[in-house]
């Protein structure tokens, strides 16, 4: 790839006159040495397995191995269908539709890793409640999903996408700039706009910690991928107002980076600490260790 | 750049719960598997760090032993995968040990295949994506992204550039390279990260070459990787 920071990228894509998943598309045919079909190809098919794991995660049962999580989408749904949410019909919908991706994630479904399997409820929560508002096509969708991924390979060389790595912020937090900058661009914003949705949406996330109960993707995973979809809508909407992030996005990514060198080992997915460590985090790890593990 | 393209950050397409323990572990699995030459009948597998506490929650055990058997990380079989190995008559140990200094997911593999044996430790750097750091003692570095050619050789003047000649008269592109050696004169081990698929014909070549004692091809995409 030809840039290696979200001014670069945006520079770029200013010059070639271009949308952010329109030029990551070029420059993956370019360093892939595949045909733009196969490229967008391969890109389409991944969004037909978010699509699904939309419908399964908000219809169908969800029961997490360990028997700890599942059907809060559901739950939501059902909700929603009274009226009358706090957040209105489209937010809780890409709320719902995160929660869903989770869970069917927990319980060992087949997902997308977006950027992680930890923060994979996120991007699908976005696109596909924006997608049926708005009534966009699914080549502009996936066109989007490029811009989030050329967001996402910045975040990832500059800082880390992983919570053994740099936290939950690294994952979770990585899943919001990444879905904000390309809904952003969806709605019509420039590729400055776009950046300063991710900053924006970074800066809420730093410091957060990755302290999975048990060791889990489950809690509290699940419920950060349903907030973390409701937080990328935000950014969106203040980057689209013209709200700007003053500390410039790359030098957020760089605090990111700082903050996550410096998590101790306890609060980077070892289940040592945090949530993990309450006394009912430790009961469920020790009636879990009792099963093998696994219900 | 640790993350080289779009689909490192979107996918890989998986079966849950993580991508870091589950669909990398599935990877790191394959990748042992290609190096050992196929499917081993003894495996131990140690895992350190996040790895070693959490891996029976994430279902890394069952990632890295259908890895083992061949699976890719969005094969269903990877939540029976270790039933299925003990049914192929796979002898299969897990353990855990302290690695200080080291990536917080890392797994050691010793597996054993008739008289073939290999010792390898990779790390699951996220997002699915792996790096192997050791083989058989030898210190190396690769993200099994790409066609990947281990080469077993004498350290000898000309060998590097007669297994580059090779390749490049194949019109086959070096994207990285790695050499290390036990010793002066000694053994050494060549790691060559390949743009484009390498043929049969081509690892017979480099495996004619006086100075080479052993060819291997790690492929992950591609069944013929297989050996």
């Amino acid at each position: 790839m030809r840039f290696a920071t979200l001014a670069e990228l945006s520079a770029q894509c200013r010059e070639a006159d271009m949308t952010i998943g329109r030029y990551m598309i070029e420059e993956q045919v370019r360093e892939s040495d595949q045909t733009e079909e196969t490229v967008v190809g391969q890109m389409a098919s991944y969004y037909q397995i978010m699509k699904e794991a939309v419908r399964k995660g908000t219809t169908e049962e969800t029961k997490s191995r360990s028997g700890l999580t599942g059907g809060d989408a559901k739950r939501v749904m059902e909700y929603r269908a009274l009226g009358g949410t706090a957040l209105g019909g489209e937010a809780s919908a890409a709320l719902a539709y995160a929660l869903g991706v989770s869970e069917v994630n927990a319980s060992m479904g087949r997902i997308i890793a977006t950027p992680t399997a930890g923060s994979c409820g996120i991007i699908p929560g976005v696109f596909v409640s924006t997608q049926e508002r708005f009534g966009w096509s699914d080549d502009k969708m996936v066109e989007a999903l490029f811009a989030a991924g050329a967001i996402g390979y910045v975040i990832a060389n500059q800082s880390f996408i992983s919570g053994a790595e740099g936290g939950c912020q690294a994952e979770v937090g990585s899943a919001v700039g990444m879905a904000a900058g390309a809904l952003t661009e969806l709605r019509g914003g420039t590729p400055e706009h776009a950046v300063h949705a991710v900053g924006l949406a970074l800066k809420n996330s730093l410091g957060l910690i990755c302290d999975p109960v048990g060791g889990l993707v489950e809690i509290p995973c699940i419920v950060r991928n349903g907030f973390g979809a409701v937080t990328a809508l935000a950014a969106a909407d203040m980057a689209l107002a013209g709200v700007r992030s003053v500390i410039p996005s790359d030098e957020v990514i760089g605090v990111m980076k700082d903050i996550g060198a410096a998590m101790p080992e306890a609060h980077r997915e070892t289940a040592k600490g945090g949530l993990a460590q309450t006394p009912t985090g430790k009961a469920i790890l020790s009636d879990l260790r009792k099963k093998g593990g696994r219900s | 750049m640790r993350f080289k393209d779009v689909f490192s950050i979107m996918g890989p397409s998986m079966i849950g719960p993580s991508s870091s323990h589950t669909a990398g572990a599935a990877r790191l699995g394959l990748t042992a598997r290609q190096a050992l030459g196929g499917q081993p009948d003894e495996a131990d597998i140690i895992f350190s760090g996040s790895f070693a506490e959490t891996y029976m929650g994430h279902g890394t055990d069952l990632a890295v032993t259908a890895g083992l058997l061949g699976c890719a990380p969005d094969d269903e079989r990877i939540r029976d995968s270790i039933a299925l190995a003990e049914a192929a008559g796979m002898e299969l140990r897990f353990g855990t040990e302290l690695r200080p200094g080291g990536h917080p997911n890392t797994v050691r593999f010793e597996l054993r295949k008739g008289e073939q044996a290999l010792t390898m430790v990779g790390c699951s750097i996220g997002g699915g994506n792996v790096e192997i750091v050791g083989v058989d003692g030898f210190d190396v570095k690769f993200g099994a992204d790409c066609p990947t050619l281990l080469v077993n050789h004498q350290d000898m003047a000309g060998t590097v550039a007669a297994m580059a000649l090779i390749v490049g008269r194949a019109n086959l592109n070096i994207r990285a390279m790695d050499v290390d050696r036990q010793s002066r004169s000694g053994r050494a081990l060549t790691v060559m990260e390949m743009d484009q698929a390498v043929s049969a014909e081509v690892r017979r070549e480099l495996q004619a070459l006086p100075q080479v004692e052993r060819v291997r091809l790690i492929h992950l995409n591609e069944e013929e990787g297989q050996e």
